[in-house]
C-alpha cells in the first residue's frame, strides 16, 4: 500500500474505505508538492523535508496515491499512460508502488505532521533571551531614494545619530540578555550608517573587548548605500564585518531612476568602482550585492547579468516593500513576469556553473542535507523576542520595519523590554500560528514568513503578505530544482 | 528499475533531538545549521 492506496473487492465497501482514507488522510495532515521544473519531476514530501526526484511514472503514480486511489486503478491506469512505452509493464508499475510503499515506511514519503506540539518551543524555551540587534547607527541618509521603506532614512521621525554611550548600552544589553548564547549579531543599519562611521568603529572596538571577557562571538554586518566608502571604511569593513550588504539595483537607468542624491542626481557612476574596490579587497569573506526591483523593473534578470558583468558574484535581488498606492508597487501583471525571471535565473546559474563562471542568489542557497533544525523552521526569524532594532535613541522595536510605528515599541536599553504584550504577540508568532499557512507546502521553508510584510499587508503579524508568499514558493522551487540539478550532474 | 532518488538523508524529525540550540544566524530556508552535534 503507498500513501492512501486502499484495497476492496466490494464496491459499496470500497467506497466507504475509499472516503474514511480520504478523511483520514485529512486529518493525519500529510503533504506533498508535485512540480516539473528544468525537466526534472521534483516531489518534496513536506513533514519529513525530504526531495525526490523521480521519473514520469514514479511522478503520476504518486500523484494518484495522493488522491487514493487503489492500487488496482493506478496499475490499469498506468497501463492505458503509457500503452506507447514497452518499459512500463505491470511488474514495473507494481514495482514502482513498492517503491513508494518502501519510502512511506522509512518516513521519507508521506510523512505526518508530528511538529505542532512544538510550535512556540523553541521561543519559551529562549524565553528572554535576546542574540542579535539591529543597530540603527543614523537615522538620516546621504541619498533621497524614492521606494526607501524608511522614508529616506528618518523612519517618519527627526535625524539623529546614534551616539557612543546608547550604543554601548545596546551592546550591553545584547549580552547581558544573551543567556548561554555564544554567537551574537549585530548589523550597522540606517538610515546609511556610515553617516555616522565613527561611532560605528567604536562600537566594534567596544564589542571585542567585551567578547573576550563574556566568551561571546560578535558578528558584525554593515548595510549601505555606498556613497561614503573610502580606503579607510574598506580596509575596517574586510577586517571586522563578517558580512557587508550593498545596495545596487542593476543597470545604471533602473538603479538611478530611484537611487538619487538630494539634487536628484543618480548615484550608480559613484558607488559601482566603491564596491569593486572594496569587494576585491575582501577576498573570500561574505558580501551581497543587495539589489531592489519595483513595477519598473519585473525583468530584473538584466540587473543580476549586470550586477554580474560589474564583476560580483554574490548577489540578493529583493522585491520592494512600500505602501499600496505607490507606483513602485508590483502588481499582479507582474507577477508571472517576475516568477519566469526566477526561472531564468536559476538556468543561468546551472549554465555559468556549467562554465566554471559560478555566482551565488542569496534566496537560492539552500542546504538539505544541514539546513535549519525543525526548532527554526517553526519560529522564523525571531523578530521582537531574540531580534530587535536599536533606534538612534536607544528605543527597542521588534525589527527595522517596525520603527517608528509607537505601536511596537517594546522598551528601551536601560529598562529592556516593558511591553510585554507586543513582546507575547511575537513570541507567539510562528508557523502554526497563521491558518492560512496550514496547506501550504513551503511552510517548513519560510516558517510563516515576515511579520513585518504581514502587518503591512493586512494590519496583522500574524496575517500572510500572499503577494509574498507566491514569490516565495516560486523561489524555493527554483533553489530545490538547482539542487537536484546539481545532485544529477554530480551523478554523471 | 529505481525510478526515485532521494537527494537528502536527514529527515526534520532527526533534528528534533538535538536542534533549538538558537545558535545559527538571524535570518529560514538558507539557514546554515551551526550545532556542531546536530550536523
Amino acid at each position: 500500500m503507498c500513501g492512501v492506496v486502499v484495497f476492496c473487492s466490494n464496491p459499496i465497501k470500497f467506497a466507504r474505505l475509499l472516503w474514511l482514507r480520504k478523511k483520514k488522510f485529512k486529518q493525519e495532515k500529510l503533504m506533498i508538492h508535485r512540480y516539473k521544473l528544468g525537466g526534472m519531476n521534483i516531489v518534496i514530501d513536506v513533514y519529513s523535508g525530504s526531495v525526490h526526484v523521480v521519473d514520469d511514472l514514479a511522478y503520476d503514480i504518486i500523484g494518484m496515491c495522493e488522491s487514493a486511489q487503489s492500487r488496482e486503478e493506478i496499475v490499469s491506469e498506468m497501463i492505458n499512460k503509457y500503452s506507447y512505452r514497452s518499459d512500463v509493464t505491470k511488474e514495473e508499475v507494481q514495482d514502482c508502488l513498492n517503491q513508494i510503499e518502501e519510502l512511506r515506511q522509512e518516513g521519507r514519503l508521506f510523512a505526518v505532521d508530528t511538529f505542532s506540539d512544538m510550535a512556540g518551543e523553541l521561543k519559551k524555551r529562549n524565553d528572554g533571551v535576546v542574540k542579535a540587534l539591529c543597530l540603527h547607527v543614523a537615522h538620516t541618509c546621504n541619498l533621497n531614494c524614492a521606494y526607501c521603506f524608511a522614508s529616506q532614512g528618518k523612519y517618519h521621525g527627526e535625524r539623529a545619530l546614534m551616539s557612543f554611550e546608547v550604543g554601548k548600552r545596546a551592546l550591553d544589553f545584547l549580552i547581558e540578555n544573551s543567556k548561554g548564547r555564544k554567537n551574537l549579531e549585530v548589523d550597522f543599519f540606517g538610515g546609511e550608517p556610515l553617516m555616522n562611521f565613527g561611532t560605528v568603529k567604536e562600537l566594534v572596538m567596544y564589542a571585542r573587548k567585551r567578547e573576550k571577557e563574556c566568551g561571546k562571538n560578535f558578528r558584525f554586518t554593515l548595510t549601505t548605500n555606498g556613497m561614503l566608502i573610502d580606503d579607510d571604511v574598506i580596509d575596517f569593513a574586510n577586517r571586522e564585518m563578517s558580512n557587508v550588504v550593498l545596495s545596487l539595483d542593476g543597470r545604471k537607468e533602473i538603479h538611478d531612476r530611484y537611487r538619487v542624491d538630494y539634487s536628484g542626481k543618480g548615484s550608480w557612476d559613484t558607488v559601482v568602482p566603491k564596491f569593486q574596490k572594496l569587494v576585491k579587497a575582501r577576498g573570500e569573506k561574505n558580501y551581497y550585492i543587495r539589489g531592489t526591483f519595483t513595477h519598473a523593473n519585473p525583468d530584473f534578470l538584466k540587473d543580476i547579468e549586470t550586477m554580474l558583468s560589474l564583476g560580483f558574484d554574490r548577489l540578493s535581488m529583493e522585491p520592494v516593500v512600500c505602501g499600496e498606492n505607490d507606483p513602485e508597487r508590483l502588481t499582479n501583471e507582474d507577477l508571472p513576469i517576475v516568477c519566469e525571471q526566477y526561472e531564468k535565473l536559476a538556468a543561468l546559474m546551472l549554465k555559468r556553473e556549467k562554465e566554471g563562471r559560478p555566482f551565488t542568489f542569496y534566496h537560492y542557497m539552500i542546504d538539505l542535507r544541514e539546513g535549519p533544525c525543525i526548532y527554526k523552521r517553526i519560529s522564523g526569524c525571531g523578530s521582537g523576542s531574540e531580534y530587535m532594532a536599536v533606534t538612534p535613541w536607544g528605543d527597542l522595536y521588534p525589527c527595522h520595519q517596525f520603527v517608528g510605528d509607537e505601536r511596537f515599541l517594546l522598551g528601551n536599553v536601560w529598562d529592556g523590554v516593558i511591553n510585554k504584550e507586543v513582546r507575547d504577540e511575537f513570541a507567539s508568532c510562528n508557523v502554526y500560528a497563521r491558518p492560512e499557512c496550514a496547506n501550504c507546502w513551503a511552510k517548513l521553508y519560510c516558517s510563516g514568513g515576515c511579520a513585518a510584510n504581514a502587518y503591512h499587508a493586512t494590519g496583522s503579524v500574524k496575517g500572510i503578505y500572499k503577494y509574498g508568499c507566491d514569490l516565495f514558493r516560486k523561489r524555493m522551487e527554483c533553489a530545490i530544482m538547482l539542487e537536484a540539478a546539481r545532485a544529477a550532474d554530480g551523478d554523471e | 528499475m529505481k525510478r526515485i532518488k532521494t537527494l537528502n538523508t536527514k529527515k526534520l524529525c532527526d533534528s528534533a533531538k538535538k536542534g533549538g540550540c538558537g545558535e545559527c544566524q538571524t535570518s529560514v530556508a538558507n539557514q546554515k545549521c551551526e550545532n556542531k552535534e546536530q550536523t
